[in-house]
């Protein structure tokens, strides 16, 4: 039998315990419905309360109204939305996205049928980049567009009754708008044509229509199976295919060899027609949004290929740009290819002297990129211009650490991780900013005055590692094998001799015993070890570099410290590329108490700078003394849990996590983040240096 | 009973003229290196022709062609040879390297980074201008004659840091570098290596272009000619142009199921 449900007077009481106030009318709404709903709403109410009590209050308005049009899982997805935005925008945003619930619950009702982009995004992001090209990324909006790099797609498409369809039109869409920067739409600057007209709203209807019938022919030609597809999505929509639009003047657009020029040219004698309502779903043409973001990449492109020029012009003449005449530097040409792979039906290639050029890795796609925008490189590109010191940037998107205070929210230059809050169960996105810093590469003795301290240690560190570094062996007597074994052989032709059985073991094996280790120590930098904690970590990294040094394997250090979410800091003392110089000795003896311990975020990013690296084993050590704390709230169990979900990520990825505490008290929370085995509390302070490259040992043989 | 033929390696002469269409200069190339007792090394991702144009190449000098997959667990007794027990005495056997220095073949070593790095050294003392291959367990030192020839390949592309040919290796060798091969010939090579229609050839080049494009971006290799030719000849046994990319290509190219889906979507746009 269920129980009865919860009366006015306790759900205000309940309410009352997480501070949370609601109106009278919604209490006496919720009073209307059993108790386990009663409960379930209550919990989303608290877990509202615990990020803002705003935005409890706000959820708890809306719950009325939330639940005549949706479930209770919707209701919980778009509580989960609003809390994500109150993360990034605060309060209002937050409310704003509340107040956005009869979008949510129609495309909840949506989703049943419809495809959703998040869920298409992979393929269709591979697919894109396979067709012809400059890169486009694809991103949603809400109608269908491209500005020349990105093509925005609607987050949902549901046109259709199944999911199949559903999914082609989206593909549709992806080929048409792929379609304009590959056939040409916006070379012509159609902003400035189209400004002559007086009604712009119906030139850019009529432009947009003509060259879709261009773009369709080009596809029917080019990729035939699209086309095919389209003609199908029409008649399920039952509305006319491009193909067969009664449109006067457009014959010529379905020939090879029409351009841009010749829509606009029609567009001339069809404007006064009435335009052809519902005709097709590939969205818009946005010129004023790719003036923009052409003229950017214009900019920026004839910048660096002319510097590209002026990189080749030095390396070909040996003479420094700025001593060259201006004659010379005009004197790479490109010259026109036929290339029935590209529309224009030709491709250029870089000359000097009459002799062609290969340009350099990143000049080709930058000349692709150009041409895509011009149909050809300009005379004026190619004038080479710049210090001829040139670079070309693969990776522009790589956080510059060095910004640590610009960009909204002090975010720009920094890596950012998500977070996990327990009490929401739930991840916050993008929620701590990491950044990498150097340490001070001082002169410092402390190095020189550990390894005196500990030179007996040392020695004896160097000698039990040794016999740990991998070696070749010639195994003997072995079944099968690169060789003879002749000891054996004879040995068992004599067995055989006597009259006993002959042994099958006479081969010799090569046995290649490779230590394929790869490992990051974490060391915690927080202001708790200020003294001597500080001096023990700096100790155990000297005896354990002297170790590692020995054996080979690869590792790198890092010092962790935060001071909140959006300054969680990472110093570099040794990366994996780094050798154990003296440049990384001075960085050790530098390494200074700073702030306080979030945990969970280096976890994380450690385990991301893993992956990049190659090897059989991986192992994050940490180097800590005591819980993770931080200002804003990471303490108690939400650090903890936070860790410890950081931790079976790192595991899932493949990372093996083991962590030296000096924290006595740690064997109440360290089994519960790390497992029981993967951890070690040391109880002297001064027994650390002695310890870890011990423990090490053990972990690894 | 039908049974394959078996034969030595040093009689593994090509007779019939594989099909090979040069890129460049490399045939000139590879002959004058050889009148000049040059080791060879191709260079070139996967697919892109290099073994068949040492088919081409053995069948232009007359010589057999003695190839070696180098794997792993390669050893120099793999390549020179080694004792075995036969009616309980022991009896050399030359390894393929041998063999090929001693009947003046060619030796080609496919792949020659996979093998481990103290294999690769011994092919030094036959890649420079003594061209003896020494045989320490008989204590031979076998002389190379003007016939035979040394070949090596690799794929510069995907192999990792730890897998890279040494200096004191490369530098012995002229090196040809293969790419795969302009649309047009492309388009060619796969209509006359399987017969089918240039239209559907040029199609399958296109696709070939798509999934190079990938490279990258989350594919390790695009398409190579090779595995074109395979799913040309799918379609001209009369499997659909779709399907044939499907299993020759998609399949080959990745098991990442997004990628393969991508890869699927933008075979299907194109036939």
């Amino acid at each position: 039998m269920s129980l009865p449900p919860f009366s006015y007077a306790e759900i205000e009481e309940r309410l009352e315990d997480m501070f949370v106030e609601l109106m009278p009318e919604v209490i006496q709404h919720l009073t209307e419905f059993d108790i386990q709903t009663q409960d379930a709403l209550l919990v989303l109410v608290e877990n509202a309360a615990a990020t803002s009590h705003g935005l409890a209050f706000q959820f708890g308005e809306r719950l009325p109204r939330a639940f005549e049009i949706m479930d209770l899982d919707t209701i919980e997805l778009w509580l989960n939305q609003a809390i994500d935005v109150f993360d990034s925008k605060g309060l209002y945003g937050a409310i704003e996205k509340l107040d956005e619930l009869e979008s949510v619950a129609k495309h909840a009702q949506e989703k049943l049928t419809g495809i959703a982009f998040e869920d298409v995004a992979g393929i269709l992001e591979h697919f894109v980049i396979g067709l012809n090209g400059r890169k486009l990324k694809i991103e949603t909006d809400r109608e269908c567009y491209t500005d020349t790099e990105t093509l925005f797609l609607p987050s949902m498409v549901n046109q259709f009754t199944e999911k199949e369809d559903n999914f082609s039109l989206y593909k549709c869409m992806t080929v048409h708008l792929w379609a304009q920067t590959w056939f040409g739409t916006w070379r012509h600057d159609l902003f400035e044509t189209l400004e002559q007209f007086e009604n712009q709203r119906r030139s850019l209807q009529w432009l947009h229509t003509l060259e879709a019938i261009r773009l369709d022919a080009c596809i029917q030609r080019e990729l035939p199976g699209i086309h095919r597809e389209m003609i199908r999505l029409c008649k399920l929509a039952n509305i006319k295919p491009l193909s067969a639009l009664d449109i006067p003047h457009t014959e010529k657009l379905k020939s090879t060899g029409s351009s841009v020029e010749h829509s606009l040219d029609i567009l001339q004698k069809v404007y006064a027609l009435e335009h052809p309502e519902n005709i097709h779903f590939l969205g818009r043409l946005k010129p004023e949004l790719v003036e923009h973001r052409r003229n950017i990449r214009l900019a920026k492109e004839k910048d660096l290929f002319r510097k590209a020029i002026a990189h080749i012009l030095e390396e070909k003449t040996s003479k420094k740009i700025s001593s060259l005449s201006d004659e010379e530097k005009k004197s790479i040409k490109a010259e026109a290819v036929p290339n029935p792979d590209v529309p224009e039906g030709f491709s250029y290639k870089l000359e000097l002297d009459g002799e062609s050029i290969e340009p350099p890795e990143g000049v080709s796609s930058l000349m692709d990129s150009i041409i895509q925008d011009l149909g050809l490189i300009p005379d004026d590109y190619l004038v080479a211009a710049g210090d001829g010191g040139y670079h070309f940037e693969k990776d522009d998107d790589k956080p510059d650490s060095k910004n640590v205070w610009s960009g909204t929210y002090h975010e720009e230059g920094a890596f950012l991780h998500k977070e996990w809050d327990f009490k929401r169960q739930r991840y916050k996105k993008n929620w701590c900013a990491v950044r990498e810093l150097d340490v001070h590469t001082a002169k410092s003795s402390f190095v020189n005055e550990t390894a005196q301290k500990y030179s007996g240690l040392i020695k004896n560190l160097r000698r039990t590692f040794e016999v740990l570094r991998g070696e070749d062996k010639i195994l003997k007597k072995q079944p099968y094998g690169d060789d003879i074994d002749i000891d054996a052989l004879v040995e068992t032709w004599a067995d055989v001799q006597s009259g006993m059985e002959m042994s099958e073991n006479i081969f010799t094996k090569m046995h290649k015993e490779e230590r394929n280790i790869a490992v990051i120590f974490m060391v915690d930098m927080s202001g708790s070890t200020k003294g001597w904690i500080n001096d023990a970590e700096r100790e155990s990294l000297v005896l354990l570099c002297e170790a590692l040094e020995t054996l080979g394997d690869r590792y790198a250090i890092y010092g962790f410290t935060g001071n909140t979410r959006k300054r969680c800091e990472i110093y570099r003392v040794k990366s994996f590329d780094d050798l154990y110089d003296d440049a990384t000795r001075a960085r050790i003896s530098n390494i200074k108490p700073q702030d306080y311990t979030r945990l969970g975020v280096f976890i994380r990013h450690f385990t991301q700078v893993f992956a990049d690296v190659e090897a059989k084993t991986k192992l994050l050590i940490t180097l800590s003394d005591g819980k993770p704390e931080d200002y804003d709230g990471y303490r108690g169990e939400y650090g903890i849990e936070d860790t410890r979900m950081a931790l079976v990520e790192a595991r899932r990825e493949g990372v093996h996590p083991f962590c030296i505490t000096i924290d006595r008290e740690a064997r109440d929370y360290l089994p519960h983040m790390y497992g029981k085995t993967s951890y070690v509390v040391i109880d002297e302070v001064s027994q650390l240096p002695l310890k870890v490259a011990d423990i090490y040992r053990h972990i690894t043989s | 009973m039908i049974q394959a033929k078996a034969l030595k390696p040093e009689e593994h002469f090509i007779d019939e003229e594989p099909y090979y269409e040069a890129i460049g200069e490399e045939i000139e190339v590879f002959l004058a290196a050889y009148q000049q007792q040059i080791p060879i090394l191709l260079k070139g991702p996967t697919g892109c022709g290099k073994t068949r144009f040492m088919e081409h190449m053995a069948w232009r000098l007359k010589k057999p062609l003695i190839t070696v997959s180098c794997h792993d667990d390669l050893t120099a007794s793999d390549l020179v040879g080694r004792f075995l027990v036969s009616g309980g005495e022991t009896q050399w056997v030359d390894g393929p390297l041998a063999r090929a220095v001693r009947h003046g073949a060619i030796c080609y070593l496919d792949e020659i980074v996979e093998a481990r790095k103290d294999t690769t050294v011994v092919i030094h003392p036959l890649a420079d201008d003594r061209r003896v291959l020494p045989m320490e367990k008989v204590g031979e030192l076998l002389e190379a004659t003007n016939d035979f020839c040394l070949a090596i390949s690799y794929n510069p592309g995907y192999q990792s840091v730890l897998k890279d040919l040494k200096q004191s290796t490369r530098q012995r060798f002229v090196a040809l570098e293969f790419d795969y091969p302009s649309s047009e010939l492309e388009t060619r090579i796969i209509s006359n290596e399987t017969g089918i229609d240039e239209d559907m050839a040029s199609r399958l080049v296109k696709f070939a272009h798509m999934t190079r494009n990938l490279k990258g971006s989350g594919l390790e290799e695009g398409a190579s000619t090779r595995l074109l030719v395979h799913a040309a000849k799918l379609i001209k046994a009369g499997i659909s142009p779709v399907t044939a990319c499907h299993t020759a290509i998609s399949q080959a190219l990745t098991d990442d199921a997004e990628m393969l889906s991508a890869v699927n979507e933008l075979s299907s746009s194109l036939f």
